[in-house]
């Protein structure tokens, strides 16, 4: 059984991630659930999607500390959700900061050193330059698919497995960048 | 075939493969998507109606002209829902007819928490709860066959864990349903008093044969497991249910009317019962009302979703992992360049009382803009600001409804009409963002396109506010503050009924915008463009920044600089 939890803000694509996980269970013949969010929390907020591949799953929810790995696409979504990690498991994280409501507001400030904290709290983290990999790729809006790429390199899925993934889950003017950009996740050491 | 499937577009399948033909639903967080990828099926007519009243009466009619019908909606849609449905429910069917309700336990994007069952029990029509992608399928299907054979509406339940997961189904071929021939027949179809006594009889005799029929039906099963707790569960519930315990289930599949002979016997052969389900405890007190001794509420409580964790922790004192560090929360936002923005920094500049609505807009309420001052339910703000008028109690402050164009539609017109009519002075602003937005982008009569997204005809605002008696109607651009605020202060001074249509294209229609703003040396750091609260701008460590990733350049900030801190970007940048 693998837990993944796919954590960012509203916008920055946690769906479209989740689905080519989805679609990766897919093709290897695993069974799959994935519990996603839609509606109010797409604006801008904190949103978390779960995915279980396994042989045989019931609840779409992964319970807390029994998460493998977590795909952050923000800093402080990767501290928020740190919690629901298991003991040895590895929080990918992309290196970006999207300010929050209350921060800009003045109500809140934005936590310094995310990753020391994370390695405080005896999380294993790897930090991803995600958003520059993206832009590389062709479209800022490719840093779900770099950390993809990231995490199935990490996890060993082979890349035609990610390429066909992505390839089943996204439009067809964007597949040369997200080709790309699942590429360059890939080879992120 | 087998594939990974939204429960949501699963329904859409079964609903494709019981040779449904007409659907007509309003779009609502966790349902839309069912009528989204209705909309795919060539075979299927499928529409969006301005409300969810509109279109249970459209799939009413479908079904007695003869063919198998569906509307879909969420939980709050149903109490509009509800006139028709009730009567349907005595009219029985010609063809069969579903209603899809999602519930959202948790209010991930809702206003309240209502739980649905209670509309099968009140309105007497059979409900059915899926707990995965295939069940959901199997289970419209099936609705349609009960709904036949016992000639009712059927409702189908979801709740957003449910709606919005996915999981793998098993595809097949759409069956085609010959078409009912349709024949006269008043007694039936004609609800006044001398034939819907007789179809009360009939609904009783129904209600009492599904509710014995419910006992071996196959839409629920015993799961046994040790005997030493049985536990009675339904939906998403039964999946934590199944995970966290080794308890024997009963699994209830129709969850109204329930099987009491059978559980009763479950009831036997394990030494506690409980029940388990999220919201009210609907099954729990129908048990204890036939004597059947069991527990659940007072341990499990009526709040939120339950999750596999929570289960443990209730019965097994199992710790729930919570998170050991403060994290700033991150509340969902209007997005940066959203039209509304413009329009709530300005009443709340102005001190303008502000009846809101649900929709994006309702997002108003969040700091730093805080504009809304009330919020119930769709269409609400206009009867509520009529309400405030008539109270006469706050006449020192100014006070407007603010509604989207696809709120106003569904169920904001007849309240103008009610303040012309009986001769108020509240000013409606339409935030007409041509679309409707919070649920993803949904056509609806004001934008000209079909769900479908061909062209259609047009409702036009302007001209149906005039004719409904509202003399002033003024269109301004949301963007524009200075228009915006002239325009508020003039219609909110005006001693009759007002409406301001203020209009600009939600901002996510356009993918291509001008490039970003940014801040130059003229910036004096006075955080006059934080009040707005556009998530574009940035305060790091005391400095003032335009995030180039987020700016749309819609220049709303730059108006409220004053000293031309805010500058376009250049193209060439």
């Amino acid at each position: 059984m693998l837990n993944v939890l796919i954590v960012g803000v509203g916008g920055q694509g946690t769906l479209l991630a989740s689905r080519v996980l989805g679609a990766i269970a897919d093709i290897s013949g695993n069974d799959c659930k994935l519990s996603e969010v839609h509606g109010m929390s797409q604006r801008g907020g904190s949103v978390v999607t779960h995915v279980r591949i396994g042989n045989e799953i019931g609840a779409p929810l992964v319970t807390e500390g029994e998460v493998d790995y977590i795909l952050a696409f923000e800093k402080l979504e990767a501290l928020r959700w740190a919690y629901y990690l298991k003991k040895d498991g590895i929080i990918l994280v992309n290196n970006q900061e999207i300010m929050p409501m209350p921060v800009i507001t003045g109500m809140a400030e934005y936590p310094d050193s995310i990753f020391s904290k994370l390695a405080e709290l005896g999380k294993k983290t790897v930090v991803v330059e995600g958003l520059e990999l993206a832009c590389t790729a062709g479209n800022s809006k490719a840093v779900n698919v770099v950390m993809i790429g990231a995490l199935c390199a990490l996890i060993g899925i082979e890349f035609n497995v990610a390429l066909e993934a992505v390839r089943k889950c996204v439009p067809q003017k964007l597949l040369a960048v997200n080709e790309k950009a699942l590429e360059l996740g890939y080879n992120v050491k | 075939m087998k594939r990974l499937m939204l429960t949501n577009e699963a329904v859409a399948r079964g609903a494709y493969e019981a040779g449904v033909k007409v659907v007509s639903s309003y779009p609502g967080t966790p349902s839309t998507e069912i009528t989204e990828f209705i909309s795919k099926y060539d075979d299927i007519y499928s529409e969006w109606a301005p409300n969810e009243k509109v279109a249970c009466e459209v799939a009413v009619g479908a079904s007695i002209a003869g063919v198998r019908s569906m509307c879909c909606m969420k939980h709050v849609g149903v109490n509009v829902a509800a006139d028709p449905l009730f009567t349907a429910a005595y009219t029985g069917v010609g063809r069969g007819m579903v209603l899809v309700v999602a519930d959202d336990p948790a209010m991930h994007s809702s206003q309240n928490e209502q739980d649905s069952r209670f509309y099968a029990r009140s309105a007497h029509v059979p409900m059915l709860e899926p707990s995965d992608s295939q069940e959901a399928k199997d289970f419209v299907k099936r609705a349609y066959e009960i709904s036949e054979e016992y000639d009712t509406p059927v409702m189908l339940r979801l709740t957003t864990r449910i709606a919005h997961s996915q999981s793998v189904v098993e595809l097949k071929d759409r069956e085609e349903v010959e078409d009912k021939h349709f024949e006269k027949n008043i007694q039936k179809y004609v609800m006044m008093p001398q034939f819907a006594r007789k179809r009360h009889v009939y609904v009783e005799e129904r209600e009492n044969k599904l509710a014995k029929d419910a006992n071996t039906i196959d839409l629920n099963r015993v799961e046994m497991r040790s005997t030493k707790l049985g536990i009675v569960c339904a939906g998403a519930v039964y999946q934590y249910v199944k995970e966290a315990t080794d308890a024997s289930i009963f699994k209830l599949g129709l969850v109204y009317p329930i099987p009491l002979d059978a559980i009763k016997e479950f009831a036997s052969k394990v030494d506690e019962l409980m029940v388990v389900e999220e919201l009210e405890p609907f099954f729990e007190n129908q048990l204890k009302a036939n004597g059947i001794k069991c527990s659940g509420k007072a341990l499990f409580g009526k709040q939120g979703e339950y999750s596999t964790a929570y289960i443990r922790n209730k019965l097994y004192g199992d710790e729930i992992i919570t998170s050991q560090v403060n994290v700033p929360m991150r509340p969902p936002v209007m997005c940066a360049g959203c039209p509304h923005r413009g329009v709530f920094y300005i009443l709340k500049k102005l001190g303008i009382v502000v009846s809101g609505d649900i929709g994006c807009y309702t997002l108003g309420a969040q700091a730093p803009l805080s504009a809304l001052d009330a919020c119930v339910c769709m269409g609400a703000s206009i009867g509520m600001a009529h309400g405030f008028d008539k109270a006469k109690s706050i006449h020192a402050r100014k006070l407007v409804a603010v509604i989207g164009d696809s709120t106003f539609v569904h169920s904001g017109i007849t309240n103008v009409i009610n303040a012309v009519y009986n001769q108020g002075t509240s000013t409606t602003i339409i935030l007409d963002n041509s679309i409707t937005g919070m649920t993803g982008h949904q056509q609806n009569p004001a934008t000209g396109k079909t769900l479908k997204g061909e062209p259609t005809n047009k409702l036009d605002l302007e001209a149906l506010l005039k004719a409904i008696g509202v003399n002033n109607v003024v269109v301004v651009d949301a963007y524009d503050l200075k228009e915006v605020e002239r325009v508020i202060k003039e219609e909110t001074a005006r001693e009759e009924v007002s409406v301001i249509i203020a209009r600009r294209p939600c901002v996510l229609l356009t993918k291509k915008y001008p490039p970003a703003f940014s801040i130059n040396d003229n910036c004096k750091n006075c955080k006059a463009c934080l009040k707005i609260g556009c998530p574009a701008i940035e305060n790091i460590g005391g400095k003032i920044r335009i995030n180039k990733e987020l700016c749309v350049a819609c220049g709303v900030c730059k108006q409220l600089c004053k000293f031309s801190a805010i500058e376009e970007g250049s193209k060439n940048a």
